[in-house]
């Protein structure tokens, strides 16, 4: 039988719940975001920009890239997955998704404690993260 | 034995330092010859970023910064690339990070996320806003903005002390509702360390500037989260350290769909220094051992100030 401090000195359920999600999660995303450069950057699957075009651009405001090269910003990505450039959001998107991921698995974790508090936090964390993936709050720069 | 270390953290330094500058003035030329269509490919792009990045992934470990913190200003000072495109890859690098470090600390019970989360919530919706405005505002007044806050990082650095175990006779009433404590080991003495901290709310306020700051900049935030956390809540310098990495993972998460979603992330330029600063770190964490680390940190810190005072001068002369 432990004792209490001994039990106090492991990670809390929510917080281990939380670590195997955002573990997986990067990993994967990590592997998806090295893959799919390789497969951009050797062309194997062609850009929608070619790649002398963006060195030629990037020393624009964002505003102006994004007029020149005909791209749309916010989630217009997802329709252009067929090009290597746009392919690379996939794993990029992953990996900043993860952590909404993560604060939702904790919540019944924290409501099953009786910690409707920090489950309220949670919950909180998620509808910011969300809505700042949205794209609701602006997308374009400048 | 000591002499030995120290020639090696200055050898190192000196490699580093000396790397960095040369794929400095290697990359300016290189764009040069880009825009007057002859000399270098594409590729040289994403190598000198990996090269630089994984230099940058070891100075920071071994000047105990994050690589967020390195990659905005000196990259923005001395490659090409327009400042939007240079926050939107700094804040996926200080993810990249963050969520590596993240799931090992939590399991270990150093990052403690009943600290962080209360934390989190105000850092990441400010770091929205910061995001934001920094998009908003021209060019010049960031690039101004960034240079001041680069050169009080480096004043911050120089002179922050630390507190390996802070007291805390009784913890605030916001800390206690929270239960904003716990226990962990100190694994190099055995010894079973009770936290607990107090000046909660003084400590939230902070972390509206943080989240500002981290999203306008794209810097990560390490740099202040850990003196707040340690030196004015009061939480032990390793639950201090661990948590601060893995908050970076929620509020650099935030800002960095704003980006994202503002079409700041070109792939060319985050993956390689993504890739390079990860690797780069690993590399690092195996130096620390044999270097020095007070010597690089004052390099980094040197590093960082002339990185700070260029971006002043971009800003106000052009």
């Amino acid at each position: 039988m432990m004792n209490d401090t001994e039990a106090s000195l492991n990670a809390r359920p929510e917080q281990v719940v939380y670590a195997n999600i955002l573990e997986k999660g990067m990993l994967f995303g990590l592997i998806l975001v090295v893959v799919t450069y390789i497969l951009y950057v050797l062309g194997v699957i062609k850009p929608f920009v070619s790649m002398d075009t963006i060195v030629a651009s990037w020393t624009l405001n964002v505003h102006d890239y994004l007029h020149k090269l005909h791209i749309e910003p916010g989630w217009a990505w997802l329709f252009m997955l067929g090009y290597g450039d746009f392919l690379n959001f996939v794993g990029i998107a992953l990996l900043a998704g993860v952590t909404v991921v993560c604060f939702l698995a904790v919540i019944p974790v924290l409501l099953k404690q009786g910690d409707r508090l920090y489950a309220l936090l949670a919950f909180l964390e998620v509808a910011i993260l969300s809505l700042a993936a949205s794209g609701l709050l602006g997308t374009g720069g400048h | 034995m000591k002499s030995i270390h120290k020639a090696i953290g200055i050898g190192v330094s000196a490699i580093c330092m000396g790397l960095l500058l040369d794929c400095a003035v290697f990359a300016e030329s290189a764009q040069q010859a880009v825009q007057s269509s002859s000399g270098y490919g594409w590729w040289i792009w994403p190598v000198l970023l990996f090269v630089v990045t994984f230099v940058m992934g070891i100075a920071a470990v071994l000047g105990g910064v994050g690589g967020g913190v390195l990659f905005v200003p000196i990259i923005s000072g001395f490659f090409p690339f327009h400042l939007d495109f240079v926050r939107g890859a700094g804040l996926l690098v200080a993810l990249a990070g963050a969520l590596a470090a993240g799931p090992g600390l939590l399991k270990m019970n150093l990052a403690s996320l009943r600290l962080a989360m209360p934390v989190a919530l105000i850092a990441s919706a400010f770091s929205i806003i910061g995001a934001m405005v920094g998009l908003a505002l021209p060019t010049k007044i960031v690039q101004i903005a960034l240079g001041g806050t680069i050169i009080g990082i480096c004043i911050l650095m120089l002179t922050a002390k630390k507190s390996e175990f802070p007291e805390v006779d009784k913890p605030d009433w916001i800390s206690a509702a929270l239960q904003m404590n716990g226990v962990y080991q100190e694994a190099t003495t055995g010894q079973i360390v009770h936290w607990q901290i107090h000046r909660t709310w003084q400590g939230l306020l902070l972390f509206i500037a943080v989240g500002l700051m981290a999203g306008m900049f794209g810097l990560g935030a390490g740099w202040a989260n850990v003196p707040i956390l340690n030196l004015l809540m009061g939480a032990p310098l390793k639950i201090s350290v661990a948590t601060s990495k893995f908050l970076l993972s929620i509020t650099d998460t935030s800002a960095a769909w704003i980006y994202l979603n503002n079409g700041c992330v070109i792939p060319l330029i985050v993956v390689p220094s993504l890739i390079g600063i990860m690797l780069g770190s690993f590399v690092g964490v195996r130096l620390l051992r044999v270097a020095k680390p007070t010597v690089v940190r004052w390099i980094v810190i040197g590093m960082l100030a002339f990185a700070g005072l260029r971006a002043l001068h971009k800003g106000i002369f052009g």
